[in-house]
């Protein structure tokens, strides 16, 4: 039943590729749950900040760049979709545009760093650092600086993570194009997916209460 | 189980269902919604959420131990949230000495 490429992709101690498959993507979802864990806490943390300075955490949310939050968040949204589509043509045998897709998610998720990294330069430039080298004079308080370190500390780690997933999608689109992965066996590209998508979802709570809860 | 069953019209509802949803929290953020501002934009992403997770994670075809596990990693978040946001609400509350009985 099982093709020779099956077998050789299928672990001595899984009796077939559908059940192995299976504990991969639970294994997955564990991992991605501590992931939400560790974001989560920061959230809490968010939270109980605004409760106590509600004022000027308006103020300074609207002290971020309204329109470069608005188009990361297309531009992650998008990029998980293209992530979504190579799964689709994977499994229709489409490898190169598989490929192209990867590629293109992988651009977009560069092109979010880039953009990030712009609005961290805007932020410096009017004195916004995080914690004790906070010195913005248009913003001062206790609770802005504290807005804005969240802020770095928030969207750092999900830019970290959106670091390790441009890394994770070229390697797959890599992976495709020599036929280590195909319409048989594509559990790698089910699972980078997965890390992409979770990352987009960070990224939709971010948004909100840095950018439009101003 | 097998992830074929979500096929690529199902990508292209999604994407455009979260575009629609982004808009949407992007043009309620102008208006002025007092007390419901925060709930509303946070309802807004938790269904952007559900609809990356049920579709493009393929979520909503998975059966046995791994709604299970994410059933109970979504229990663990609700606490931690609820239990923080349960102190930070009331603690003007806790602090006020207790009223005198009848």
């Amino acid at each position: 039943m099982a093709s020779a490429g099956q077998a050789t992709r299928l672990e001595p101690h899984f009796q077939d590729l559908a059940k192995q498959t299976h504990a991969a993507r639970l294994g997955m979802w564990v991992f991605i749950g501590s992931e939400a864990l560790l974001f989560s806490a920061l959230f809490a943390l968010y939270a109980a900040y605004r409760v106590a300075y509600p004022g000027a955490f308006e103020d300074a949310a609207g002290h971020t760049n309204l329109a470069l939050g608005t188009i990361m968040t297309a531009v992650l949204l998008t990029s998980s979709f293209l992530v979504a589509m190579s799964l689709g043509r994977i499994r229709r045998r489409l490898a190169r545009d598989a490929v192209l897709f990867l590629a293109g998610a992988a651009v977009l998720g560069a092109t979010f760093l880039v953009l990030k990294g712009m609005e961290y330069a805007e932020h410096f430039r009017d004195g916004i650092y995080p914690g004790v080298w906070y010195r913005a004079s248009a913003l001062p308080g206790q609770g802005a600086n504290i807005f804005f370190t969240l802020y770095y500390a928030m969207t750092g780690l999900h830019a970290l993570h959106v670091l390790g997933g441009v890394l994770l999608l070229a390697w797959l689109a890599w992976l495709v194009r020599r036929g280590r992965i195909d319409d048989a066996y594509h559990t790698p590209l089910e699972l980078g997916g997965m890390y992409w998508h979770f990352v987009d979802v960070v990224w939709v709570f971010l948004w909100p209460l840095f950018y439009l809860l101003r | 189980m097998d992830a074929s069953r979500i096929t690529e019209r199902t990508y292209w509802r999604t994407w455009i269902a979260l575009m629609a949803l982004a808009a949407a929290t992007f043009g309620l953020s102008f208006l002025d919604l007092g007390m419901l501002h925060v709930p509303v934009a946070l309802l807004i992403a938790g269904a952007k959420a559900t609809l990356i997770a049920l579709f493009f994670m393929h979520l909503v075809q998975e059966r046995g131990s791994i709604p299970i596990a994410v059933g109970i990693w979504f229990l663990l978040l609700a606490i931690l949230i609820a239990l923080t946001a349960a102190d930070v609400l009331t603690r003007d509350v806790m602090l006020r000495p207790p009223a005198s009985g009848p």
